[in-house]
């Protein structure tokens, strides 16, 4: 079930921009910005196109081959929809594509793979995981658990349960339960595996100096996958930048680069230390091409707000944003919050409202970007409340974060 | 428009990289979102008009277009499958006004580009028998192939805007008009229509009312003398029922109590052979409205998931909570208005005391057997087709 990413879908990438379409697509979404919030969401007016050969939509697969693959297998599970292999191995290429792809709408088909399954109590051990991690996907965290919990309670170690488990217990702030996957991991799985799931609990659990010396050390030696390396570094640049020890994270984000460029979580993640170090022309470069992820765009725009020569981009890419978080709340989504309470605090200067976006996603979700937002937010809007909500979490869980304890020093934006 | 957050960006999402093959990274110029599809509805009087807007995307998981499988959508393609696209328009997406069908037809087919790729717009068409009454929505497409879909309706009720988000869960929704009265006696309809459609409640509740007409003498059921002490006892059992289930419904409505569906759900079952039981071996002979009342409690549990499967607004909660209780009362004593006559028509002979409360309370306590077991056990042993 392990599976680590392989194959080179690197080389494989076919830029393929489509500027007529571009150009369209900007002008609807100024459109809707401008206040165009009829619920048919009609941009441009509907048009009978004069050809038949007119194109209209390119699918995914045209891009990747291997997505052919794919729908026949789709198409196979069709026919045989309980078969519990045949769906374990959609789902699976499902959750993989929505990652790779950064498409949701793969994840909505990894899920219809697994209806049959969807509510049962007992199926197959394999097809219990995957629907844990489609729910952990959806922010579902309670309910992964639930589903994890039940596969590792029949004994033996399903290397993925406990992977997956570990990391949603540390997102829900249970610590202890965690670190005891991550020595249940470290029987059976390589050393640096469990070595990154560990180093990712205890930094955030009292030990950040030891958990940095131990990943530091793991990251010496050599390791085969360049997927688990680029993981195990960009952690090792988070706590690096947490601990204040600027040249290690410009190592380690370095490190991680180069293992695997492309990575939309070590972007942001790199993105955001290069930001806190005011470095924003660097921001502009490295994510210059990823308007497409939420996450990623909003870097870029905080990266933009700050460089004069970018401020027509800004304006853009702010009002596109303000678009993607109103279309999600009207989809009554909830996967957007701590971005969403960033740009409200960040780019719009709204600091109740930040404040209201970042305690919901507090209670949801616990990992320091979300802690980091719910601090910067009750800073801003001077709540005695949340700010001793944060101090109490502080001194609970020994949370280290240079940057957090800055805020109390930082004059007010 | 187009987004990428709910493809979640928490550090959790970097553990399935490890797990999976590899995909090449297009770099196409549209943002990806969810699968939605946008519906607008409007009313005036009988009459109404429409438009749907599903991603080509959509089309191609659920129906097919791509033809020649190049991967790409041509408007060719698209008109081939018309049809099919307007079979799938209309079959999924049902419509009444006043409880009554307005069905719809396709004028015509567009194509619209949304942020994240091109949609076919289907125009509707449409016609209500009844002009005017509360519009209730059914859609149910894409369900099947993305049960992360959401259908984000519009719906303009004579000149009156509300907007509607249609989810797996919650397929149904009322549109709240202004009509406050059409309102009430629409949930009043949908309280009645439970009960005719909700078998499991109708079938407890002839269980109670089965030995009604009798009474119990010398471990013998005898023919009841007159008609008042019947008619009081029915009522009694009715009236307990309706005022238990509505104090859960509301409690439930109001998030007051929670309780499992599966959990409620099976003890509704086993107040059903409970019920039946008693009319075999009575345990409570006389005062069968406390059966009624303790078991109404459960009841209301039940009912508060299918008012949860409505998309009620907030602000018409209470007025389609108490509408919802005066349809089930009605519809209950419908139930015993047409049962009762005949059952005192039919107390004295050896066939309705029998076959039909013996026999009945039997073939009642069996079906509730076979509720509880798959309720409870999550298990299919029986299913009518």
């Amino acid at each position: 079930m392990v599976t680590p990413l392989t194959g080179s879908w690197r080389d494989d990438a076919v830029p393929c921009p489509n500027s007529r379409y571009g150009m369209r697509l900007r002008f609807a979404v100024l459109g809707w910005a401008a206040g165009v919030l009829a619920a048919s969401a009609a941009f441009a007016a509907p048009f009978v196109p004069a050809d038949d050969a007119t194109v209209l939509e390119r699918l995914p697969t045209r891009s990747d081959p291997s997505l052919a693959e794919f729908g026949r297998l789709q198409k196979e599970l069709a026919s045989n929809p309980k078969d519990p292999q045949r769906a374990a191995a959609v789902a699976q290429r499902a959750i993989a594509a929505a990652r790779a792809f950064g498409d949701p709408r793969f994840l909505g088909q990894a899920q219809a793979a697994l209806n049959p399954w969807w509510s049962a109590d007992d199926p197959p051990p394999a097809v219990i995981v995957l629907r844990a991690t489609i729910k952990q996907s959806l922010h579902d965290f309670d309910a992964a658990i639930v589903d994890l919990d039940r596969v590792l309670a029949t004994g033996g170690d399903h290397l993925q349960a406990l992977l997956t488990r570990a990391t949603v217990l540390t997102v829900l702030g249970r610590y202890e339960e965690a670190k005891r996957d991550c020595m249940r991991l470290a029987r059976r799985a390589q050393p640096l595996v469990a070595t990154t799931c560990l180093a990712a609990v205890t930094s955030v659990s009292g030990d950040v100096d030891g958990a940095y010396r131990m990943l530091d050390a793991a990251l010496a030696a050599p390791s085969a996958d360049p997927q688990i390396r680029a993981w195990a570094a960009t952690l090792a640049g988070e706590i690096a930048a947490r601990r204040g020890d600027v040249a290690a994270a410009d190592r380690h984000f370095a490190q991680a680069l180069t293992a695997d460029p492309r990575d939309g979580y070590l972007k942001g993640a790199y993105a955001d230390f290069l930001l806190e170090q005011d470095r924003a022309s660097a921001v502009a470069a490295l994510l210059k091409d990823d308007t497409r992820n939420d996450a990623l765009l909003l870097r870029l725009a905080l990266a933009e707000a700050r460089l004069p020569e970018h401020s027509q981009a800004f304006r853009a890419h702010r009002d596109e944003l303000a678009a993607r978080f109103a279309a999600a709340r009207r989809r009554g989504d909830v996967l957007h919050l701590r971005e969403e309470a960033r740009f409200a605090l960040e780019i719009e200067r709204d600091a109740a409202n930040a404040l209201l976006l970042a305690r919901d996603n507090w209670s949801r979700q616990r990992e320091p970007a979300d802690l980091r937002i719910l601090a910067a937010a009750a800073t801003a809007a001077n709540d005695a409340r949340t700010l001793k909500v944060v101090a109490d979490w502080i001194a609970k869980t020994g949370y280290q974060d240079v940057w957090v304890a800055s805020l109390r020093t930082r004059p007010r934006s | 428009m187009g987004r990428v957050a709910s493809y979640p960006t928490t550090v959790v999402t970097r553990w399935l990289v490890l797990l999976a093959a590899g995909f090449a990274l297009p770099q196409d110029a549209h943002a990806h979102k969810p699968s939605d599809a946008y519906l607008t509805i409007e009313r005036n009087g009988g009459a109404l008009t429409g438009r749907f807007d599903i991603a080509l995307r959509d089309l191609e998981l659920a129906i097919g277009l791509d033809a020649n499988g190049d991967g790409e959508i041509t408007w060719g393609e698209v008109r081939r499958q018309h049809n099919a696209i307007a079979a799938l328009a209309v079959d999924r997406l049902s419509i009444t006004a006043a409880g009554q069908a307005c069905p719809l037809i396709v004028t015509g087919q567009r194509i619209d580009t949304h942020t994240d790729g091109a949609y076919a717009v289907i125009d509707l068409a449409g016609r209500c028998e009844a002009e005017s009454g509360v519009l209730a929505i059914d859609y149910r497409l894409l369900f099947d192939v993305d049960p992360q879909h959401r259908g984000l309706a519009q719906v303009v009720d004579e000149g009156v805007a509300q907007s509607l988000v249609l989810s797996a869960d919650r397929p149904r929704a009322v549109v709240a008009g202004d009509d406050r009265l059409a309102q009430f006696m629409s949930y009043v309809r949908e309280g009645a229509l439970h009960i005719w459609t909700g078998f499991d409640h109708t079938l407890f509740l002839i269980g109670l009312l089965l030995p009604a007409v009798l009474v119990r003498l010398n471990r013998h059921w005898a023919p009841a003398a007159r008609v008042s002490p019947v008619a009081v006892d029915v009522f009694a059992v009715v009236t307990a029922f309706t005022i238990a289930h509505a104090i859960t419904l509301t409690a439930a409505s109001f998030k007051l109590v929670e309780v499992p569906s599966r959990i409620a759900e099976s003890i509704v079952a086993l107040s059903i052979v409970l019920a039946a039981l008693n009319n075999l071996r009575p345990v409570v002979a006389r005062a069968r409205w406390s059966i009624a009342f303790a078991f109404g409690l459960v009841h209301g549990l039940g009912f508060a998931n299918v008012l949860a499967g409505l998309n009620l607004p907030r602000d018409v909660l209470l007025i389609a909570l108490v509408a919802f209780n005066v349809g089930v009362e009605l519809g209950q004593l419908a139930v015993a208005a047409v049962m009762l006559p005949l059952a005192f028509m039919f107390r004295a002979t050896a066939v309705y005391q029998q076959v039909v409360l013996i026999g009945g309370s039997i073939v009642i306590a069996l079906l509730g057997v076979l509720w509880f077991v798959e309720r409870a056990f999550n298990v299919v042993l029986w299913q009518a087709r």
